[in-house]
């Protein structure tokens, strides 16, 4: 086993070496209890039951290129993130805040443009690939272009979170979020008496309320579906998930169709008019006669229909401007100009190397900072100069400088680390955390998100696409557990016979509760 | 519900109603085998197998000469062979993924741990005794899947396109085995009735789960034209042509409501054929060609089905 490094911020702060439960930080305890008298072997045996149960379920996705049904999984861990109710109430208060002004900045950009006459964002974010005029005056329903949100956050220490980026595209990882609760409600359902967890699985029942209630066509039954690439696509899984929970369509651009400023779909009974497209697949590819001519995923004509308010999409079109990398750096002044508030989440610093000082401190200093493209995703195209080997660095160099407004660079982060299961036992590895932000009368989110690991020893890299697995993560209920936690964690011992007596007396009002919850797994 | 969607349930289901039938033949193939005499070679026992999945020029371009372990081996796992069991059970798999969404989480895992299980097989030498627990796995698994699909699917147009794929596949390998077996078997005007006679039929009965029925029915020995009756005219043998009809009918009638499509009328002249024919005038007129006519129609069935229904251009 290995002991943590003592650099990073650790959730649970477990000390396997010297077993000393008294550092564990409170929210872990009674997990820590639970722990200590689980072998080693029987996690392995829960992990492996896991992987077993996802692949059944089939909760894989395909990898390009690769022939003969090669399917994978992305990894579970079975050691759970857990996060108080102090601290997701501020959490979730900050990324409401967040979409909030992103939506009015959307609007806004897309519209009267105030934000650039006040002097606040530069006119060259006009010129961005992601900003689309062809939604210039162009009214949405209820001024809601990022439906769906995905805010990733970062921890660097007990009260320092950052926002890493925005994503309000096409967002993906709530499936994983609800499967990872399912699944870790079927290996350890004990573990569910211990603690009071938030439940998450209403989260499709709130996006299915939100997208029938943006539809613009007059119709009181609004036909909502949900248009996916197919299923070779590597998020298939997760639009086939959606759309049986929400009890819709899953279409492919070919089962849609444009007549007379409408969209409908082939049915075996004839053609049926759609009013809502929950869509996951990126602009670029959503209507050939607009954007990528070649799009073979898309409908010809949709973006026309859209314009009229034939149809509604979501996410919008063109919501990339607003999580574009280049366009990061200026959500906190947004935060203050629409919302006349102070941002309640920050920003990561963030070195903008169209910046002549900018460029030149990031080029003196690219071993110690990461270095992204602006419009990348998904960790490639990225540098971590702390882990580059020189070789790589000097690569990289030649790219910024030939391109230096394509790039941007933040210190490197110490992200905190969470005790996964991993070959040698359970050792730190880094964590983020993606809650998923649902706008649509009001702005909400389920208590619960995405918390992606990065498997290998020592990276900060937690893309799926480069290796990464999830976890699932707890938000605790607020309440009597929480209470006793604010206290010193001097009188560990103590504390933790309190909770458990406390949990006791609770202990039918809670069975209940995860009766509720609980669902059959497959 | 979305034309797409129906056809990738059709497609499913004939899938694995296909691998089964595939296996069916296999395996009454290779028990056969084991039956001293019951053919003149090696070849000869097995040219009919490559004769019913209706492929014998694609194998010959690619295997040349016809024998046991080379024909097995095509018509279970060749990765080339698009009417293999493995391309099968992998196409059912593939529609099933497509759609998953449109069939319950039980139908759906059903058919993915077909898929994971079917690993084990793969390598494994199907040549010796691995070939009947080969055969007996398949049938199991699409016993399951029509039992899953009817335990738990709603009674809805996604149920009937499953169903309907199931008998029109069904149909079709029932008329196809027949077909080749009655030529193979009755080569003039031969005595019947003798030993290898008897092996040969009670396969054949065997390979569409027959057998107990027959005796059930005549208890009487196995004579060639009682088991072209029962597989063809008998409605309460769950596999005969009739049978399949007598399902393939009400859906179709039920699916297209007051649409007035091809294909419903189709499945009614089929329908009435089978229903109101006579074993003594289709032997006047000959088996053989009342099956060839019964697979061109209900081949164009299928097509009509396809046409009505299930191509993107539907509607």
């Amino acid at each position: 086993m290995q002991k943590s490094t003592q650099s990073f911020f650790d959730e649970m702060q477990l000390d396997v070496v010297d077993l000393d439960e008294s550092r564990v930080r409170q929210i872990y305890s009674a997990y820590q209890n639970w722990l200590k008298d689980i072998p080693l072997h029987q996690l392995e045996s829960k992990r492996q039951e896991a992987e077993l149960l996802f692949r059944r379920v089939g909760i894989t996705f395909n990898v390009y290129g690769e022939e003969d049904g090669a399917e994978r999984l992305i990894p579970f861990d079975v050691i759970p993130r857990i996060i108080s109710a102090n601290e997701w109430e501020k959490l979730s208060a900050g990324a409401i805040q967040r979409v909030k002004a992103l939506n009015m900045f959307l609007h806004d950009i897309y519209h009267q443009q105030d934000i650039i006459q006040a002097g606040i964002i530069p006119s060259s974010i006009l010129a961005n690939s992601q900003y689309r005029p062809e939604m210039v005056g162009v009214d949405v329903p209820q001024q809601i272009y990022a439906h769906v949100a995905g805010i990733d956050l970062v921890r660097t220490s007990e009260s320092q979170f950052y926002v890493l980026e925005d994503n309000l595209r096409t967002p993906s990882g709530v499936s994983y979020m609800l499967e990872d609760r399912k699944m870790m409600m079927r290996l350890f359902p004990d573990l569910f008496r211990r603690y009071s967890v938030a439940p998450v699985d209403h989260y499709p029942q709130v996006l299915l309320k939100n997208l029938r209630a943006v539809a613009q066509t007059s119709n009181s039954e609004p036909t909502v579906v949900l248009l996916s690439p197919g299923a070779y696509n590597s998020a298939y899984f997760e639009h086939a998930f959606l759309a049986q929970q929400m009890g819709i369509e899953l279409v492919e651009g070919t089962d849609l169709f444009v007549r007379n400023n409408a969209v409908y779909m082939r049915t075996t009974q004839g053609p049926q008019r759609v009013d809502v497209i929950y869509r996951r697949i990126d602009d670029d590819y959503i209507d050939p006669l607009v954007f990528n001519p070649n799009s073979m995923l898309g409908v010809p004509g949709l973006l026309s229909v859209y314009r009229n308010g034939g149809v509604t999409l979501a996410n919008a079109v063109g919501t990339g401007v607003a999580d574009d990398k280049a366009t990061y750096i200026y959500v906190p002044e947004m935060i203050k100009f629409y919302l006349n508030e102070e941002p309640l989440l920050e920003n990561v610093p963030t070195y903008e190397l169209s910046k002549e000082e900018d460029l030149k401190y990031t080029l003196a200093h690219l071993h110690e900072l990461v270095v992204k493209e602006v419009q990348g995703s998904g960790g490639y195209g990225m540098l971590v100069g702390p882990a580059a080997t020189k070789k790589e660095i000097e690569e990289f160099r030649l790219r910024i400088v030939s391109k230096p407004a394509n790039y941007i660079a933040q210190p490197t982060l110490a992200l905190s680390t969470c005790p996964t299961l991993v070959e040698a036992g359970i050792a730190p590895r880094h964590v983020d955390l993606r809650p998923f932000v649902l706008s649509g009368k009001t702005v909400t989110l389920v208590p619960g998100a995405l918390c992606r690991v990065a498997l290998k020893e020592g990276s900060l890299v937690v893309n799926s696409s480069q290796g990464g697995g999830t976890k699932d993560t707890w938000v605790l209920e607020a309440g009597e557990l929480e209470k006793t936690q604010l206290s010193e964690n001097s009188c560990e011992t103590k504390q933790v016979t309190t909770i458990k007596t406390e949990i006791k007396t609770k202990q039918k009002a809670k069975q209940k509760t995860i009766e509720n919850i609980v669902e059959p797994a497959c | 519900m979305l034309s797409r969607t129906a056809d990738h349930l059709y497609w499913m289901a004939r899938y694995i109603e296909r691998a089964e039938n595939m296996a069916r033949v296999l395996e009454v193939t290779y028990s056969m085998s084991l039956v001293p005499n019951a053919a003149q070679s090696e070849a000869a026992l097995w040219l009919p197998a490559l004769e019913i999945a209706g492929n014998v020029d694609q194998y010959e371009e690619e295997y040349g000469n016809v024998d046991a372990a080379k024909v097995i081996h095509y018509l279970s796992m060749d990765v080339n062979n698009p009417s293999s069991i493995y391309n099968a059970l992998r196409n059912a798999r593939e529609n099933a993924r497509a759609v998953r969404v449109d069939m319950t989480s039980e139908t759906w895992e059903n058919i993915n741990a077909l898929w994971i299980e079917f690993d084990q097989f793969r390598g494994a030498d199907l040549t010796k005794a691995g070939l009947p627990e080969f055969c007996d796995w398949v049938k199991a698994r699409s016993h399951l899947f029509r039992g899953v699909c009817f335990g738990t699917m709603l009674r809805d147009d996604a149920f009937s396109f499953v169903r309907l794929g199931t008998f029109i596949e069904r149909a079709d390998n029932t008329a196809r085995l027949l077909d080749v077996k009655y030529h193979l078997l009755l080569p003039d005007e031969e005595e019947v009735g003798g030993a290898v006679d008897y092996y040969e039929w009670s396969a054949v009965l065997r390979s569409v789960s027959a057998f107990q029925a027959y005796q059930k029915i005549f208890s009487d020995s196995i004579v060639p034209w009682r088991v072209a009756e029962l597989l063809v005219l008998r409605r309460d043998m769950p596999r005969s042509l009739h049978a399949c009809l007598d399902e393939i009918t009400p859906i179709l009638e039920q699916l297209a409501g007051r649409r007035q499509v091809e294909c419903r009328r189709l499945a009614g002249e089929l329908h009435a054929k089978l229903r109101y024919g006579k074993m003594q005038d289709i032997f006047q007129r000959g088996l053989h060609e009342f099956l060839s006519d019964f697979i061109d129609s209900n081949n164009l069935l299928g097509a009509e089905i396809q046409r009505a229904f299930l191509s993107i251009n539907a509607s």
